[in-house]
Parts: structure tokens; sequence; C-alpha cells
């Protein structure tokens, strides 16, 4: 009965689309445009790499949806927002731009997700960690696709204190993002049965934590959080291989770590290190062969997760264009929603109404130098955590449109 | 266990002992700031680029000739110092009898195409680079476990002060130097290449910061942006300490990273803006810094 | 900073003469045909982008007043830029205030940083000037991350445009370049004013002998102290204006790479010309805007501006034109 009432309502719109399609796409063209920071902190973990997999994206589809063409185009926001803002504007406004994919940088990402919102253009938010895109600034139009702050101190602070890892020492980059990193993790780190020995807060940026290695040693943590990213965890991870503080056992946590960061390090540093991270290259048959496509294209590089995201959005994107035979940003959106998410990236996502996109998170450890068969095969998966458990939960969201339905 | 101020006495020292390293950076980069000012009169803007190209030149020693850090440790000096010595014959050359606020803006354009440029090549994330064999590992030293890289940052930016301050004080060619501070036409009257001099100043300034940059290579991240903060606040160590002055460079060089080291302990949120904050207390009471001559 | 070092004088007086030389009715003609000009201009130009640039110009013209007429570079710059405009942005979205009030209190907490700052940096010259200042900025800069109501990297997003004293609705793109014109213009005149004042002319005394003008009785530190206020608080201005036009205020307006680009700006304009500043920020948002979509060399042509400008054009575009009109009116006479 079911099959029969799908096939039937399958018809219906085909039958609709048949007529509509070419009118109801505007301009007679699909433009996907991908915005990021090209030159600075999030250019190699995304950055030109989410062009190659979004170009990646429209050929697996056949470049074109209803039989109109789907263009890309891409552009360097140089991390400000101001700039950010004002390309999107700009792509919408005179360039007849659909979507705005990737955008890493949290000013950034928010400055885009206003303009879109305002004017009812699509949103695919991969790169960016702030949970602020679900919350108070979530917009019927966008979604959040690969993972958020929120996800990543959860999935690591629960994991690794159900796995007997009680007692934790934080050191956070003393601005909002790392307090708000911190502060999920305690309150995951809590809730498992763990407790908070200690925490410093370091200025950001920062070059030198071993006066907080220290501290956090002293402590008799066995487990120091880095709530922090980029360049300071870098820094905290190899001074703390060189106090000795990894090979006394203490564990260390990256609470934002990312493939690309672990490649520069070098395995020999960050050996141990615990992270929860939305995909892995090397997690299955299908996200393997996307991982060598990719890498085909783009320097030898596998893709990190959020240039993964940026592939598994634009194809679900484009999916919802076909179903719906319009490219008109609400109901494109709304028509995603609707679809579970099933590709290389996730076999169970779904995306709910304040715009995050839910699916199963990973807790890994990154191998030994000795583990490892040689570049970019960095992770073990220790544990799946699943989405319902890793993201915050609907009931928690502050956005707009989870308390109207 | 003895306390001060709530803080136990071995972790207390373990901690000044931490402060002392990052004061021998500091030392280092405002000693080769120091000199080049001294001679040229010229705030070298890029000495943060060529402290990153330092630490750059060693990874790729290492990356495509597989030479090691102690060839490196000489060799990357020498190569960024060359390079600097180019600079300042082709380019920086031109600028010394204009306003000396445009060798500052040329610096700074400099800088921000040596930055710009490692990062199109070789992006931001960082390179890899290991502590030598020779020194990995440490020893505990009762109150902390003190890793041998960080004692051998110590003792070599202590011996470089102390011999860059003995080539100036007591050589020939320091006083030469020195002379050609206070009064270049004279000392070009008495038959000195000062225009030789002056290159070969900025050339050892610009290794000085390339070296610090190689010590730096094993401990913290590689990146091209990895001088561009660091370069501010040894700007406000040079301020501090007085300009004229290489001693002066030095001693608040370790005295600052003592004073962050403190902070760190006490009020690590303040730990940023504390130079910055004596920077405008010393500017208030001796505007020429504790060092400096004169106003 | 002079134009052309030690002989910086020559150039100065005769774009003085050329200046003299023209008629008064002229250049009100001038400024007549600009006004017009940007008055129609967004039926052109994209309006959000043009009220961009106006803040830049500015901006880069607040800064001019402190370079090329008192000779103090400051390299602090964005910190009154970049503070203003969060003090804006957060008194339009949590307080509720009107716009125009909204920039009045960015200005005003930049005027009043504008004095701490100036209190200790002209203790310093030159070198040290610019050292002291960015030194001070990057303090702002540190406060602005961790201040809990700047939301660190997130900023302030979402900040309403609202209306003009409470009546005349700013929230559509062309409404909101006019008011972005309206407080340019007015800044702008400001400027001007000052510059042609007794108080510009002794400024231009203190910056070519200080000593000099001090002998003749001026307080030098007073003229420059108000000179950093003036430039400090329409700067404030400038970033208070652009909160508004992009709804946002964010780190990137505080930090220092900000501040080199105003330098930037105005160099390539040309320092000490009444229109340079205006010229080199239109380029330069223009650039960052436009090159966004070839890649990843912003910074680089950045610094390689930077270079060209200091090796080759020091008096700047505006500065190099002018002087050669006035060598073709000295030759066509």
């Amino acid at each position: 009965m079911k099959t029969l009432r799908t096939a039937l309502l399958g018809g219906v719109t085909a039958f609709a689309l048949a007529g509509a399609a070419q009118a109801e796409i505007s301009d007679n063209v699909v433009k996907i445009a991908v915005l990021d920071d090209m030159s600075g902190v999030y250019a190699d973990l995304a950055g030109p790499g989410s062009v190659v997999a979004a170009e990646m994206a429209v050929e697996d589809f056949g470049g074109s949806v209803n039989g109109v063409s789907v263009e890309i185009v891409s552009a360097d926001h140089q991390n400000k927002a101001d700039i950010a803002a004002n390309i999107s504007r700009q792509w919408i406004d005179t360039e007849q731009v659909d979507v705005i994919v990737d955008v890493g940088n949290s000013a950034a990402a928010l400055a885009v997700q206003e303009v879109t919102k305002s004017k009812g253009k699509v949103h695919l938010n991969s790169t960016a960690g702030t949970t602020a895109l679900t919350n108070d600034q979530c917009s019927p139009t966008g979604i959040h696709w690969t993972y958020d702050t929120y996800a990543l101190a959860n999935g690591t602070g629960t994991a690794m204190t159900e796995e007997g890892n009680k007692k934790w020492y934080f050191i956070t980059a003393d601005y909002a993002f790392g307090h708000s990193l911190e502060e999920n993790t305690a309150n995951a780190v809590k809730a498992a049965g763990g407790e908070v020995v200690g925490v410093s807060r370091a200025p950001f940026p920062n070059t030198d934590f071993s006066s907080y290695l220290l501290q956090a040693q002293a402590s008799g943590a066995q487990v120091i959080g880095l709530a922090n990213a980029g360049g300071d965890t870098i820094n905290s991870i190899k001074q703390a291989k060189e106090f000795g503080i990894t090979d006394a056992g203490i564990k260390l946590a990256g609470m934002l770590v990312f493939l690309t960061d672990i490649h520069a390090l070098g395995l020999e540093t960050t050996q141990g290190l615990t992270i929860t991270t939305g995909w892995y290259w090397d997690r299955d048959d299908e996200s393997r062969a996307f991982a060598k496509r990719f890498a085909e294209r783009h320097e030898g590089r596998m893709p990190t997760m959020v240039q993964a995201g940026v592939y598994s959005a634009i194809g679900h994107y484009l999916k919802a264009i076909a179903e719906a035979g319009t490219d008109e940003g609400k109901t494109v959106v709304d028509q995603m929603k609707s679809m579970p998410v099933q590709d290389m990236f996730t076999d169970n996502g779904t995306i709910r109404a304040d715009g995050r996109m839910v699916h199963d998170m990973y807790l890994v450890q990154v191998k030994a130098p000795s583990e490892s068969s040689g570049p970019w095969d960095y992770y073990k998966i220790v544990r799946t955590i699943p989405g319902d458990a890793a993201f915050i939960p609907l009931s928690e969201s502050t956005c707009e449109l989870v308390n109207k339905s | 266990m003895v306390e001060v101020l709530g803080v136990p006495l071995p972790a207390l020292l373990g901690q000044l002992l931490l402060a002392l390293i990052n004061g021998s950076f500091y030392a280092v980069l405002s000693l080769g700031l120091a000199l080049i000012f001294g001679l040229l009169n010229i705030i070298n803007f890029a000495h943060g680029a060529f402290y990153m190209l330092g630490a750059f030149v060693a990874w790729l020693l290492l990356q495509h000739v597989g030479i090691g850090y102690w060839p490196s440790l000489v060799l990357a000096p020498l190569v960024v110092g060359a390079f600097g010595m180019v600079v300042e014959r082709l380019l920086l050359r031109r600028l010394y009898d204009l306003d000396h606020l445009y060798g500052l803006l040329f610096t700074f354009g400099l800088a921000l195409i040596l930055e710009g440029t490692f990062r199109q090549i070789y992006g931001i994330s960082g390179q890899p680079y290991s502590i030598p064999p020779a020194l990995s590992g440490g020893t505990n030293l009762g109150f902390m476990f003190l890793p041998y890289y960080r004692g051998w940052v110590i003792l070599v930016s202590v011996v470089m002060c102390l011999a860059t301050w003995l080539i100036i004080e007591r050589t020939k060619l320091g006083a030469l130097m020195r002379a050609a501070t206070e009064n270049p036409d004279l000392v070009r009257a008495f038959g000195v290449n000062v225009g030789l001099l002056v290159t070969l100043t900025y050339g050892f300034g610009v290794a000085l910061a390339a070296f610090a940059g190689v010590l730096a290579a094993p401990i913290y991240s590689v990146n091209p942006i990895m001088g561009s903060h660091l370069i501010i606040i040894v700007f406000a160590v040079v301020v501090i300490g007085g300009m004229g002055s290489i001693l002066g460079a030095v001693v608040s060089g370790f005295l600052l990273g003592l004073c962050e080291g403190i902070t760190r302990v006490y009020w690590p949120e303040a730990s940023s803006v504390v130079i910055f904050v004596i920077m405008a207390i010393v500017l208030v009471l001796r505007p020429a810094g504790l060092f400096g001559r004169r106003a | 900073m002079r134009p052309e070092g030690s002989t910086g004088g020559p150039a100065a007086a005769t774009a003085a003469v050329v200046a003299k030389d023209r008629a008064p009715g002229r250049t009100g003609l001038w400024a007549l045909a600009a006004l017009v000009a940007l008055l129609v201009a967004p039926l052109f130009v994209y309006p959000v982008f043009l009220a961009k640039v106006l803040c830049f110009a500015l901006f880069a013209t607040a800064f001019n007043l402190l370079l090329g007429y008192a000779g103090l570079l400051s390299f602090g710059h964005a910190a009154f830029f970049g503070f203003a405009a969060y003090v804006s942005a957060h008194a339009t979205k949590v307080w509720g205030l009107t716009p125009e009030l909204g920039i009045l209190a960015g200005t005003a907490t930049a005027a009043v940083m504008g004095l701490v700052f100036g209190v200790i940096a002209i203790r310093r010259q030159g070198i040290y000037f610019a050292m002291v200042t960015l030194a001070l900025a990057q303090m702002v800069y540190f406060v602005s991350l961790q201040a809990p109501f700047t939301h660190g990297e997130d900023g302030i997003q979402g900040v309403p445009r609202g209306h003009l004293f409470g009546v005349i609705d700013i929230s559509s793109n062309t409404a909101t370049y006019y008011l972005a014109l309206g407080v340019f213009v007015l800044g702008f005149l400001v400027v001007y004013r000052a510059i042609h004042s007794p108080f510009g002319q002794v400024l231009k005394a203190i910056r070519e002998n200080e000593a000099r003008a001090v002998s003749l009785g001026y307080d030098a530190d007073k003229y420059k102290l108000l000179a950093f206020v003036l430039s400090a608080t329409l700067a404030g201005t400038a970033g208070a204006t652009k909160a508004l036009v992009f709804q946002l205020a964010s780190l990137t307006d505080v930090q220092w790479q900000m501040s080199g680009e105003v330098v930037l700006m105005t160099l390539l304009g040309g320092v000490g010309t009444v229109l340079g500043p205006m010229v080199g920020a239109t380029i330069i948002v223009t650039m960052q805007n436009y090159l966004a979509h070839v890649g990843s060399i912003t910074t680089i042509v950045q610094g390689v501006i930077f270079v060209v400008c200091v090796l080759l054009f020091r008096r700047g575009i505006v500065g190099e034109v002018q002087a050669y009109l006035a060598r073709r009116r000295q030759g066509g006479r």
C-alpha cells in the first residue's frame, strides 16, 4: 500500500515537474557559491578543497538538475565578516546565486546566515563551528551540516569519561569560543560521572602552553581537555609531548582538531590524542572511494570532514531541487528536511527543524606511527556516537523555528 | 610546603624557569631589532617575518635536502641573513635619507609579502619539526620536569646575547659600529665603508631573528603567521627597554618574560596584556624607556 | 610625515600655490559636481559596497589628519574604528538606541579612548609613537576578544538599522547608503575645516619644526593631543557607521592588520592631500572585494603596493597628479 502511494505521489510530482520545471528554477540556472577563507586558518581544512568537493558533487549529480545547468562560483572572505556579508549580498542581488555553502569562521558564517535569511536564499554551512547557527540565529533556509562545537565537546567529554578517565583539567582559550567549548565538555564530563579538577584560562592566541600544562599535570588529572583550536591546539600538543606529559600516561583530548592538524603535527607528536570527528575518509568503502577521487584532484590530500560535508550537502540540495521542482530557498530546504540523508557521508542523517543535520559522530584516537600505513592514515575509530546523543537535544534549542512548532 | 601567595614554591620556581625561556626568545629578537635600529634608525617591522623565515628554512632544509637541526641552526640564519642583506642593498638603502617612518612602512609591506607568499604556498596549518634526538627527553629538577631542549634554548640565547654584546663593546668592528651610530659622516671620513657596515648590521640583525626562528621550530608550531603576534610583543619590549641600548634590549627581554610568567601563575587571563600595561606605565614614568639615554 | 622627507617643503608649497590659484568658485563647483555624483552613484553601483567605501574613506581621512598634517604615524587606529563599531552595534541592538545615537555612542567612546591613547603616546615621537600606538591597540584587541558583550569570534550580528531619529526607516540598502554619505560629508567637512584653520597651520608648523613652533609659544603637545583625539573620534564615527551598514561588528576591525590597511589607503592615495585618503580607500576596498573571486593573494598584493608606494610613489596617487598638474601649469606660463 505504502509503495503504491509513494509511486503515485512520485508520478504526480514527476507530472507536475514536467510542466513546471523550466519555469520554476529561477534564471534558468542553479548557482552554487562556495564562500570560504582561502588563505587563512580555514584554508587547509576547507578553503580550496571545499571548492573541489563542490565540483565533485555537481559532476556526480550529472552537472544539471531538471534540465537546468548547475554552476559553481567561489570567493575568499579573508576571514572578514563584512567581506563575507558584502559578497553574499552581491552574489544574491546581482549574480543569481541560489545557495551559499561552506563558510568557515563563525563571524563570517553568522553574517552569511543573516543575509541569506533576509533574502530567502539557502545557506549550507559545513565549516563553521558555532552553535548559534541552529539556535539564536537559526534560519528557515539555513542548514548546519557537518559538526558544531557542542557535538565535538559533548562527544569527546562523554565518551572519554565513560571509558574511565574521570578527572579532567581544561586548558581553555580565554574568549567566548573557548569558554563554550569548556562548558559543553565539562557538562558532559560531569553527566558521565567525572569531575573537573582545574582550569587554566590561557590568553588567545598563545604560543607557550608549558606553564598551563605543568599546572594541569600537578593537578593529578587523567585527561587534559584542550578547549582551543588551530595554532593553540597544535602548540599545546607539541609541548605536552615535549614535557613528557603524554608519555606519563595523561591523555590529551582535542575539542576542535581536524585531520589537517594531525597531518601538520605528525603522528610522533599526536599519537594517542582523542578527538571527535563528523566523518573520516577511511571509514567504509564508499568514503574511501570518494576520498581517493578527491585526493587525485587535490594534490593528494585526503578530504577533511568539512570538505566531505560540502559534498554531501550539495548532493542533498540538488536532490531536493529535483524533487521539489523549484530552487526557491524555503521550499528546497523544507524538501531537504523531509528527506533522509544517505550517502558516503552518513547512512542515517536527518535535518531537524532548527536546521541541524543530525548524523552519527565518531570518537577517534590518533594512531601511533607504527600503526599507520603512511600519510593520511591517522585515525582509529574507537566508537560511534549516535547522532541523537551527539548534538544539542532539540528540546534545548533556542531556535525560534522550534518554539513555534 | 612553602607557599608564595598561595602558590607552592617549587611550582612557582618551575613557572619562573619557563618564563625565562620565553624571555630568551624576546631577548634574542629585541636584540636584533635594537642592533638594526641603532645603526639604520629603522624599526624592522619584518623582524617577525624573518623569524618565521628562519623556522621555515630549517623545515625546508630538512624536508628537501635532509639537513637536520644542528646544521640548520647555522645555515638558516646565514640564508635568511643573506636575503636580508640583498633587500637592504637593493631596496631599503634608498630610504635612508627620508623620514624614518618610510623604513617602517617598507618593512611592514615586506612582512606582508613574505607572510602572504608562505601562506599561499604552504597553507597555515603548520609543518612538523621534531626536537633533535640529542636533546629529546628531559631531567627532573625536583621542582619540575625540564626538557633538555628548553635548557638548551636558555643556554644558547644567553651565550648569543653575551657574544653580541662583547662584539659590540669589545671589538674594533663593534667600536666602528658604535661610532657610525653616533656620527656616520665622521666615520666615513676616516675611510671606513659605512655602507658595508650598515648592510652587515642589517644582515646580522635579521640572522638573529632567523636564529630565534630555528630555536622555536621544534617547540612552537611552524606556520607562516608565527611571527606576526610575537613581533608586537617584542616591539613593546623594545620600547620598555629603550631603543638606544643593546643591554637594555636583552635585559628587558628576559625581565618581561619573567613578568609575563608571574602573571600566568597568578592571573592567567591578564598575561596577554601585562607587557602592554607595563609599557604604558614605563612611558608615563620614564618616556625614554628603562635603559634609554634621552627622550 | 613629510611627503618627500627633508625636501617636502617645496612640494607642499606648490600644492598650496595651486590651491590658491584656483578661484574659490571653481573649487565649489567641483565639490558640487562630486556631491551630485555621490548622490546618484547608488543607481549604478551596489549601494552597500559604496557605503563601505565611504566608511573607509572617512576612516582614512581621519587617519590622514594625523599623519599628513601632524606628522604622527599611528599604527593603532583600528582600535578606535573597531571598538566604536562594537559600541554602536551593542547600543542599537541591545539597548535599542536609534541609529544616530548608536553612532554617537561609538564616536564618544572613540574620543575617550583617543584621549587616553594620546596622553600616553605623544610622549614619544616618530617610530616610537607608531610602536606605542600599535601596542596600545593590541590591548584593545585583547579586551575585545575577551569582553562578553563582543561575543568573541562570533561578533555582534544582526544589528538592526532601525529608524533614523526614530522616524526615517533606513533598513533598505539605498537608505543606508545615504546615511553613510551624510556621515561621511559631515566628517569630511570637519577635517577640511580643521586643516584650513589656524589649528591646522599650527599643526603643520609643529610637523615641520617643532622646536621653532614651541619657541613661538605654541604648546606642541597640546596641539598634537587635540589632533590625535579628533582623528580617533572620526575614526570611531566611521567604524560606528560601518557597524550599521553591515549590521555586524567583528574582530576584523580591531585587529592590527586593519591599522595597517588604513595606513596603506592613505599612503596609496597620497599622504597630506585632502582627496588622497578617499582615493586610496576606494582602491583598496574595491580590490578586496573583487580580488576575492580570484583567490588568496590580497595580502601579497597589499604588501607589494606598500613597498612600491614607499620606494616609488611617496606622494601617492593624488599627490603625483597634483605635482603633475603643477608642473604643467608652470610649464604653460
